[in-house]
């Protein structure tokens, strides 16, 4: 069924040192490469950044195949930002266009935006594919609640956003198998959810979409209750099982980001 | 009985209903629970006996009388946390209380609520997994448990709030009999060996029975209350409240009313055959 292929922030159990990063480390390695890899101008910078990325895949031992098919549904909007780079990127003084027909004008300068735009997309995916299938969701909701603990001082409701998100996750397998459940006995009601135009498929899910909410908020009431009994009473006071700990790896991986980061902001300013 | 866990005086409830007369769930109910003991409350669907349940840690306020856990009012708001902590309580979805994506996780979710430090957390998860017999799941995934051992993990979380006592609410309705065995063996197992009070919420006349005490309750109020050989016995007066009695009981009855003397109290196959036997030999 293709219900079952659902999977939200694909997760590959392993036991390399990027898994055991600290999730805390790896959110912040994503955050501060995203920010360099806007600061980069030029193709030494590019190659640095490029080369960092493809040895911490290597690393981390997910295959290159497993990551390049997670970059497929971004395929569109990376040709797309490239064809605009192309054509509507001026060229420099005295440059001449390759090429101009109609409307549509390539210089050579053009070109390299282009490549460098979709470069640029495709490693902002793979660096978060890189956080995801190695650590697993509930270690980065963890990790994302420790790190924005400092805002609750502004009263943001990083606790609960936190119970929010894990609790989804934990309902995701739950209710994929309530949405098979009511398909087969639609189905055998003589529901077809297959055939007809666009319109007529997304008008037989109303049928289906109906039970799941109604199914949906009574399990929330059931676990709110549940929770209560079990004497949740906000984030307040709370101990956790498991704590998070920052060991040397993850001190040495946050000083080479930052060292990283800061370089590549330098050597952008100048243009390479 | 002030050494009673629970005591329930005069407890009335009604929802509270918009327009016209709200109905009454509840009406005076009085009865207390000794320490380590096995409680069955039997009923049919809308007898009270779930709403009685949610009475006894402060889910469920009442309209009127009082109920005390180990002394403390539940209607005082400031005592909420330790009535709670003092009696933990299972529902009938274990899909629905499960919290953690994790088994050890879930079981955690009780003691890092209560602020336990995270070495007795760890402690109290493995222990109350030993309990339960669920040790070796550990680290599995809940949602690829099956629906006893999905179960016997809500009931591990409850454990590891170290309760005096615990409350099931139809714990077994939504397995199938394997799951069902399994869950009232493991609730025997925390009466018997650990001295767990259990108060268990149920429509199986079979699990009634494996009780040291019986509660039957009918629109609201409690109609007979005894050991479940006594109670059982009182054929009639169950089947007048719409209930069955166990099969080995509704046997005797039935060869009593045919004239034949056999006893009520066989809650067992075993116990039945005896009797049975006996009365052959006798003839």
């Amino acid at each position: 069924m293709a219900m079952r292929d659902i999977t939200l922030g694909q997760y590959f159990p392993g036991d390399t040192p990027v898994h055991r990063l600290d999730p805390r480390t790896k959110l912040l390695f994503t955050v501060l490469y995203i920010v360099a890899l806007f600061m980069a101008k030029g193709a030494l910078t590019y190659g640095i950044l490029l080369v960092v990325l493809l040895g911490s895949i290597a690393v981390s031992k997910i295959r290159l195949k497993i990551m390049l098919k997670g970059l497929k549904p971004i395929i569109f909007i990376a040709v797309i930002t490239g064809l605009l780079n192309l054509f509507y990127t001026p060229g420099g003084e005295g440059e001449a266009p390759l090429l101009s027909f109609w409307v549509l004008t390539v210089y050579p300068a053009g070109i390299r935006a282009a490549a460098f735009m979709i470069l640029r997309i495709v490693m902002l995916v793979l660096c978060t594919f890189l956080l995801t299938y190695t650590t697993s969701p509930i270690l980065i909701t963890d990790g994302l609640e420790m790190l924005l603990n400092p805002l609750k001082k502004l009263h943001l409701p990083i606790h609960e956003l936190a119970m929010m998100m894990s609790i989804a996750l934990r309902f995701i397998p739950t209710l994929i198998e309530e949405t098979d459940k009511i398909m087969s006995a639609q189905k055998a009601r003589g529901a077809d959810f297959e055939t007809g135009s666009l319109i007529q498929k997304a008008k037989a899910l109303i049928p289906l979409l109906v039970p799941l909410f109604i199914s949906a908020f009574r399990r929330a009431d059931e676990l709110a209750v549940a929770m209560e009994c079990r004497c949740y009473h906000g984030g307040e006071g709370r101990t956790r099982l498991k704590v998070l700990r920052f060991g040397l790896n993850d001190y040495l991986v946050l000083a080479a980001t930052l060292a990283l980061c800061v370089g590549i902001g330098v050597l952008g300013h100048f243009g390479w | 009985m002030t050494d009673a866990i629970i005591n329930v005086q005069d407890l009335c409830f009604s929802y509270d209903a918009p327009e016209g007369e709200a109905p009454i769930v509840l009406d005076s109910v009085t009865l207390s629970i000794d320490p380590g003991s096995f409680v069955a409350v039997l009923g049919h669907n809308g007898s009270g006996k779930s709403t009685l349940a949610k009475h006894l840690n402060a889910i469920l306020l009442p309209s009127g009388g009082k109920v005390y856990i180990q002394g403390m009012d539940t209607a005082d708001e400031s005592l909420l946390l330790e009535v709670r902590r003092a009696v933990g309580m299972v529902f009938q979805n274990p899909d629905n209380q499960i919290v953690a994506n994790v088994v050890e996780e879930d079981v955690a979710f009780a003691p890092e609520n209560l602020g336990v430090p995270s070495a007795e957390i760890r402690r109290r998860v493995d222990e109350a997994l030993e309990m339960v017999g669920m040790s070796d799941y550990a680290t599995h995934a809940p949602h690829l448990l099956s629906g006893g051992q999905k179960q016997r993990v809500a009931i591990a979380g409850v454990i590891a709030m170290r309760p005096n006592c615990i409350v099931m609410d139809e714990p077994t309705a939504m397995l199938d009999p394997m799951g069902r065995q399994e869950v009232l063996e493991t609730i025997k197992g925390l009466n018997k060996n650990y001295g767990m009070t259990i108060v268990l919420i149920t429509h199986h006349m079979d699990e009634a029975a494996q009780a040291d005490r019986l509660i039957v309750m009918q629109k609201g109020t409690v109609v007979q209350d005894g050991p479940p050989k006594e109670v059982f016995a009182q054929v009639e007066a169950l089947k007048a409240v719409g209930l069955t009695v166990p099969d080995t009981v509704e046997l005797c009855w039935q060869l009593r009313q045919t004239g034949v003397d056999l006893p009520l109290d066989a809650l067992t196959d075993d116990e039945c055959a005896a009797a049975l036997y006996q009365l052959l030999k006798k003839d």
